[in-house]
């Protein structure tokens, strides 16, 4: 096993900052806080580029630009104001104009007309997180959980459809809170959360998961790419 | 002082310490230790293998760079299998941070074959602002949503995009997600709509949420993490970042589960103590 260290600039950097962010481990000091503020620095920097060059400028301007400049759209037509997706239409004046508007809040009189463009963003959003929500969460939901109890020749099949089945009406029956939960109710949330509190173990398993795998990461970058530890 | 208060003072340096040896450790002299594959993992895998050579793929890469250690493998992996099947492959990103990342690990499997062109075998769309609104959009036609790719060809002008319209294009959707917008989203605004079957390369932090889309059949397979990665590394026959990184990842499991067993053990014997 041997070093080769990486001669490339941008590896060192890397490197470096990776450091920086987890001497914070040993206590708070000046490199991490360079390293947090320029990630927050570049960040923003970083965004406001990509989102002007990937979608104000293919998806507002040039579109724009090309109507008012008397280009046609792809049929053949005369361009503005003729709704038909794909060509290039004076209608996205619209959204541009509530973008435009959103930075209203920077100067306090006219901050209110702010409003009209967010309630267009919450209005759309609602709309179209509602339906999608109903569709796949509920509705094909309920269906995936009407399961037969019996399956012929299978029994870790059956087995696993009515564990199944008890831990969705126990868990379901725990937030039932009409009734105070005495009884068999109480008897009945008290399984039920069991099954949550299993649910819950195996959230934080895979939470923990998420995170060492980041810090896996990490290390690779450091002996791998950088170190050149093989 | 008592053991109990000892281990309850305990310097939590010292268990970042032992955290970095066992992470860096197995990096470094690899124990080997055994991957089993589960079954939503080889579903995944299958899925794809079950698809027609030659198809158009929909390749949803939703993540940055905070999320690489696990998206990248599962990217990495999942291209190249369907670039081995001759597939066309569409990529879009919806997260603002992912583009560099997602183009460059593109590029890296691209190189492995020779004879794949960008704009005729894959492409990359790129980034777009709007997450389910994107999603929506595209169900009305993709270069709609997506005028310009990430290189800043016209969309439209490009040979793998002449076939491809909507939704209906496409076989399957490869969604690799790291959070918001991604497979969550996926599922409600074009797998619900549009029923394009699907499958899914998620972050462990929020594999369970997707589990039931699994069992309703709404995702045809799951990768949950850095070890669903390792495990779909393992079927193709891989060694990729993920299955160097899960002997690491297990002995840093193993450090978990014993600092909560002697947090509690430190509580019993403290209760007792008072008691």
């Amino acid at each position: 096993m041997s070093l080769h260290v990486s001669t490339d600039l941008s590896v060192w950097i890397a490197a470096l900052l990776t450091l920086f962010a987890f001497s914070f481990l040993y206590k708070d000091n000046p490199v991490y806080r360079f390293a947090e503020h320029l990630f927050v620095g570049v960040s923003a920097g970083y965004y406001i580029i990509l989102n002007f060059w990937t979608v104000i400028v293919p998806n507002l301007w040039e579109p724009l630009v090309k109507t008012f400049a008397g280009a046609r759209g792809s049929g053949g037509l005369p361009s503005l104001f003729q709704a038909r997706l794909g060509d290039y239409r004076v209608f996205l004046a619209i959204p541009g104009i509530l973008g435009l508007l959103l930075f209203t809040r920077l100067f306090g009189k006219i901050g209110w007309l702010s409003r009209w463009a967010l309630a267009v963003i919450i209005g759309v959003y609602a709309g179209i997180r509602t339906t999608g929500t109903a569709q796949a969460d509920f509705v094909a939901q309920v269906q995936g959980s009407l399961q037969p109890l019996w399956v012929a020749g299978n029994l870790a099949a059956t087995l696993n459809a009515v564990v199944f089945m008890v831990g969705m009406l126990t868990s379901l029956l725990f937030f039932f809170y009409s009734r105070e939960h005495k009884g068999t109710l109480g008897a009945i949330s008290k399984l039920g959360v069991l099954f949550l509190m299993v649910s819950f173990g195996a959230g934080y398993g895979y939470t923990v998961m998420s995170r060492i795998s980041l810090l896996i990461g990490r290390f690779q970058f450091l002996i791998e790419d950088w170190l050149g530890l093989r | 002082m008592s053991w109990h208060t000892a281990l309850e003072r305990l310097d939590r340096r010292w268990i970042f310490l032992v955290m970095a040896l066992l992470v860096a450790g197995p990096l470094i002299f690899p124990p080997g230790l055994p991957l089993h594959v589960s079954p939503p993992v080889q579903a995944f895998h299958d899925t794809i293998a079950r698809i027609p050579n030659g198809s158009t793929i929909l390749m949803s890469c939703d993540y940055d760079p905070s999320a690489r250690p696990e998206m990248v493998p599962m990217t990495r992996t999942a291209f190249r299998q369907l670039l081995q099947k001759d597939c066309k492959v569409v990529i879009t990103v919806l997260w603002n941070a992912g583009p560099g990342l997602v183009e460059a690990t593109l590029n890296d499997i691209a190189r492995e074959f020779p004879s794949k062109r960008y704009g005729v075998d894959w492409v990359n769309l790129g980034y777009k602002a709007g997450d389910d609104a994107v999603m929506v959009l595209m169900g009305q036609g993709i270069a709609n949503a997506f005028p310009r790719d990430y290189r800043g060809n016209q969309t439209r002008s490009l040979p793998i995009m002449r076939d491809v319209r909507d939704y209906s294009s496409f076989p399957l959707l490869v969604s690799i997600s790291g959070g918001f917008p991604g497979t969550k989203e996926w599922v409600q605004q074009v797998q619900s709509r549009f029923h394009l079957p699907m499958v899914a390369g998620v972050t462990a932090v929020s594999a369970p949420e997707y589990y039931p889309y699994l069992q309703s059949g709404q995702l045809r397979g799951l990768l949950g993490g850095m070890a669903g990665a390792g495990e779909y590394e393992k079927i193709r026959g891989e060694n990729g970042a993920a299955t160097r990184g899960m002997d690491a990842q297990s002995l840093a499991h193993v450090l978990v589960a014993v600092c909560i067993l002697l947090g509690n053990v430190v509580q019993w014997a403290k209760r007792r103590e008072r008691a």
